[in-house]
């Protein structure tokens, strides 16, 4: 049922106004992420570029920059030297902006206030906000490329590979396998054909973290790939980007352009003899695609059907050949832990679950938006003093983590630091960083169902459990939301769910149960009060059964 | 692998037929630029009818049937033609959780489409996509390649309905 | 030459060589492992999740059918509850779509039936999705039941891997997948189709049939075809 049309494409696209001659005074940096050009935020900087230049005011440059963090209060301008926020600014209040920007002396200095900003450790996203994602300048003014050119004038491909491993780095597409160990696969593999694929599908409902990166600072990305592609010999590239997101398409294909003219992608990469380059494919929605093996078959240009696993990409992926596969995220760290060090890197984290983590926040919470901690925070500390806590103050109920093979964690875990390991003891599951807050305004069961319909809609339909037994478990659910379920119906639930769980081919099938499983452990009351009482608790679902006599 | 048929010709003389065609040539007219070609066909075309299949099949070397399956199983690509406009409704998670139900519903009411419609006459044309990368804006809309944040179902519907 | 494995299936010692599957050794030892899209001669592609086994040390249930056996493996093709899951895996395939065996022509020459037999599955308590579907008899010889369709896609496998028509593919996805001819016309107008019939004699179930033929006096069961392309990749040595 999801369907885009083909006319998505970005309306409007124009380079940073620069008025300053020399260095400027001041600058405003507009948001022009996604979010916040679907606010019109692109007016704004028209505008202010107006105001600016009528204003006589040569010392002040205007630039468009990356997400600025707090998505839901856009369009977004900051005054870069004193880091004073406009929200939601209206053409109106431009020249408000203009004003402050009059004010600003060059002795100001940056400091973002607030536990928004205080808590988070900015890593993959320490450029986002700062520069033009369509300026490769801007990328190496801020130590964009110094990774790569150390790496290739003074690294072997087996010393790479270490560094990351030493990193502690793991994969931030799901599963969290060790990025490490994956590169150290395929380099070993057999073949003198190999890949690198970035997988940047993101099809997680309520996640927009990679949106967000490639969005912001595409040329990292690159970066990541490039020297992932040096650390396991693969000389061709592919991103895969849903078509969802025209704007980072957009931003990449600029990218990727400006890079080969630099000689930063293609051959002979930075005067050296290693060659690389890059293609962007475009998925075509079908969250399946975002599975390993369906993406490598959709890059082939067939169905997205997942396959048995192994052989794994690693060692037999796209065309046969080694592939290498990760996350946007994952690649984003590595140009920062080659320049900083594994050892920098691997003192942030808890446990085997090191560096940061970018997440994104939605839902019924106040700060809607794009954050990084390191890796350990806890869910109170992301929900309620970055997240600013519920929409009118109302309770917390939960926060759904890791997508439709994720599960809801209730309250009593809000003390919990947050790590791979620690959100599977709780039933959960990292996924790629979408956090969903709910509060009572939610009905658990119906959280549950909206899942289910998810994944038999998102089911490829290759496997019989996944493709028979999700629309099984969502027929069982629609009859308990209505109200019409026994306890043998909710028995039967549960057994259908381990079945499916156990039986199914892929990840899509595997991780379908785990709404339900993660809703029953806390929120078992919930379907009980359906099934017995004939009541919903959250007043959500539309009982059609007779309500039982007391 | 080579490519032993001859190269067919486009269904018509549309101009539109070379884009489609340059982008399947600059993947060397290979089976693996199937997906890469249905999406420029239905950049040009709007949706993707029985010539456009045929003809991206036969030059790519991709037999018919798995031609259609492909182009079935992906939900971006439309083998109908849409409406004058389209109005995606985000059905992702946090805009579920923040009334999306209710924007369908409302829409349903007012202009009588269910998802995946159009209107009767023509106008029209409702979809749902699950997440497009606006949640902290949920519920999210968007209106012909426009997002729209925040969406109020009246609002909506005032400005489907003057379109 | 290649390397001989030995290893155990249900606790009885068997050897195999080296790239063969579990589910091929366990058949030349006569250990019967139920599958419904696996079918010698053309490729696997685990699907049905009927084979499903475990193998000692590991977490995870597998797939008999392509899972490469390795020197000394424990595998378990029977126990309690893998006969469980595929008691139910059947059932999915029974109310899914509509088997009403009593009047249907591959009536008591049919896989799944036979599996149901086996497993002893004499009632269903899912619910039913069963939604009605068309027969397509446009074909001169042949008709497809959609009704009776279990999406083994052995007819989609045979048709490409060795009749080389690629008539067959599928279309949509999910619940709504459906087998369907060139670009989802009816059987009869197909241009590729070469009338050999192989689709018709590996289908499991009655949906694909020979017209005013009962499956029994029918082909099905004989598929002097299928070693060839066994054979071929053989020759090729993989
Ligand atoms: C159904 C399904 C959907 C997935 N979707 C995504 C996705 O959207 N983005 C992603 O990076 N990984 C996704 N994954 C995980 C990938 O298969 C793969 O593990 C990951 O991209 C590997 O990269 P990493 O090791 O850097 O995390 C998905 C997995 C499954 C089973
Ligand atoms: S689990 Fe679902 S998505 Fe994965 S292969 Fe099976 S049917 Fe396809
Ligand atoms: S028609 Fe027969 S062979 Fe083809 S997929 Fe259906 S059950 Fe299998
Ligand atoms: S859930 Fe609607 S935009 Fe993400
Ligand atoms: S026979 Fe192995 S999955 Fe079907």
């Amino acid at each position: 049922m999801s369907e885009m049309p083909a006319t998505a494409r970005p309306t409007h696209r124009r380079a940073t106004i620069e008025t300053a001659d020399g260095q400027p005074r001041a600058s405003a940096y507009v948001c022009e992420a996604a979010s916040c050009m679907s606010a019109q935020s692109h007016d704004i900087t028209l505008r202010l570029g107006e105001r600016i230049a009528a204003a006589g005011m040569t010392d002040v440059t205007i630039k468009r920059v990356g997400c600025l963090g707090l998505c839901a209060a856009g369009p977004l301008v900051e005054i870069a030297e004193t880091a004073e926020l406009f929200e939601r600014v209206k053409p109106d209040d431009v020249e408000g902006i203009v004003k402050a920007l009059k004010k600003v002396k060059p002795t100001d200095t940056r400091r973002p206030q607030g536990p928004f900003f205080e808590k988070q450790l900015r890593v993959v996203t320490e450029n986002m906000g700062r520069i033009d994602p369509e300026s490769l300048d801007d990328y190496v003014g801020r130590g964009g490329y110094e990774a790569l050119k150390h790496v290739l004038s003074d690294m072997t491909s087996t010393e790479v590979r270490d560094e990351i491993t030493r990193s502690g780095l793991r994969g931030r597409g799901g599963a969290g396998y060790p990025v490490g160990l994956k590169w150290t696969t395929v380099a070993k593999a057999e073949g003198t054909q190999k890949y690198v694929v970035c997988n940047a599908d993101e099809g997680d409902p309520g996640a927009f973290m990679d949106r967000s990166v490639l969005e912001s600072d595409p040329f990292r990305v690159l970066e990541g790939m490039t020297i992932a592609a040096f650390a396991v010999h693969a000389n061709e590239g592919y991103i895969y980007c849903r078509a969802e997101y025209p704007l980072a398409v957009s931003r990449l294909r600029t990218a990727i352009r400006l890079a080969q003219r630099a000689g930063l992608l293609g051959t002979g990469i930075a005067d050296t003899n290693f060659n690389f380059d890059v293609q962007i494919r475009l998925g075509a929605g079908a969250f399946v695609c975002g599975e390993e093996t369906a993406l490598i078959a959709s890059i082939e240009g067939r169905r997205g059907t997942p396959r048995p696993r192994p052989p794994y990409p690693a060692v037999q992926g796209l065309w046969d050949c080694p592939t290498l596969l990760n996350n946007v995220e994952s690649y984003a760290n590595v140009p920062t832990i080659l320049n900083k060090g594994a050892d920098w890197y691997s003192e942030y984290g808890i446990g085997k679950s090191k560096g940061t983590k970018v997440f994104a926040l939605a839902g019924r919470i106040v700060n809607t938006g794009l954050i990084e901690v390191p890796m350990g925070t806890t869910l109170r500390e992301i929900v309620f003093d970055i997240g600013g806590g519920i929409i009118d103050g109302r309770p917390f109920k939960a926060v759904q983590t890791g997508g439709p093979s994720g599960g809801c964690i209730p309250a009593q875990f809000l003390d919990m630091a947050v790590s791979y390991e620690s959100l599977i003891e709780v039933g959960s599951f990292m996924g790629s960083g979408g956090l969903i807050v709910m509060d009572d305004t939610s009905c658990m069961v119906d959280v549950a169902k909206y899942f289910m319909d998810f994944c038999r809609e998102e089911s490829c339909g290759k496997c019989v459990p996944c493709r028979v037994g999700t629309t099984e478990l969502y027929m069982i659910l629609d009859l308990i939301t209505r109200g019409e379920a026994t306890l043998d119906d909710l028995a039967q639930l549960e057994r259908l769910a381990g079945i499916i769980q156990k039986t199914s081919l892929c990840g899509l099938g595997q991780g379908a149960p785990n709404p339900i499983f993660s809703t029953l452990r806390y929120f078992r009351d919930e379907y009980m009060a359906h099934i017995v009482d004939k009541t919903c608790p959250a007043g959500v679902c539309t009982i059609t059964a007779p309500e039982v006599m007391a | 692998m080579p490519v032993l048929h001859a190269k067919p010709q486009a269904p018509t003389d549309d101009k539109r037929w070379k884009i489609v065609e340059t982008r399947m040539r600059r993947m060397g007219d290979r089976p693996a630029a199937l997906i890469e070609a249905l999406h420029a066909a239905q950049e040009a075309f709007g949706y993707l009818d029985t010539d456009a299949l045929n003809y991206v099949g036969d030059t790519l070397g991709v037999p018919h049937s798995r031609v259609y399956g492909v182009a079935t199983f992906y939900s971006f690509f439309t083998l109908k033609p849409q409406g004058e406009h389209t109005c995606v409704v985000c059905t992702g998670t946090a805009c579920y959780i923040n009334g999306a139900k209710d924007i369908l519903s409302g829409l349903e009411k007012a202009l009588h489409v269910k998802p995946r419609q159009t209107t009767a006459d023509n106008k029209i044309s409702v979809l749902t996509a699950r997440c497009v990368g606006s949640c902290s804006l949920a519920p999210a809309v968007i209106i012909d390649g426009e997002v729209k944040g925040k969406v109020n179902v009246d609002d909506l519907v005032a400005q489907l309905e003057a379109m | 030459m290649s390397t001989v494995f030995t290893f155990r299936i249900d606790g009885k010692d068997v050897a195999g060589s080296e790239g063969q599957t579990v589910m091929e050794v366990a058949e030349e030892n006569g250990i019967d492992i139920p599958g419904l899209c696996h079918l010698e001669g053309i490729h696997d592609r685990g699907a049905c999740r009927l084979c499903m086994v475990e193998i000692a040390g590991s977490p995870k249930l597998t797939a008999a059918c392509v899972t490469k056996i390795t020197e000394g493996m424990d595998v378990t093709a029977h126990s309690e509850r893998l006969q469980e899951y595929r008691r139910t895996v059947t059932e999915m395939l029974f109310v899914e779509r509509n088997h009403v065996c009593a009047v249907c022509v591959a009536n008591d020459h049919c896989e799944l039936q036979d599996l149901a037999a086996d497993l002893e599955l004499t009632h269903f308590d899912l619910p039913r999705i069963s939604p009605k579907l068309d027969i397509d008899a446009s074909h001169r010889l042949f008709a497809i039941d959609h009704n009776r369709c279990i999406l083994c896609l052995r007819c989609v496998r045979v048709c490409d891997e060795i009749e080389g028509a690629h008539t067959w593919d599928v279309m949509h996805r999910g619940l709504e997948t459906r087998v369907q001819t060139d670009m989802g016309i009816p059987w009869g107008e197909s241009t590729t189709c070469t009338s050999c019939g192989k689709c018709v004699q590996v289908c499991p179930t009655g949906a694909l049939f020979e017209k005013g033929r009962a499956v029994a006096s029918g082909s099905k069961h004989q598929r002097p075809f299928l070693p060839w392309l066994k054979i071929v990749e053989e020759e090729r040595g993989r």
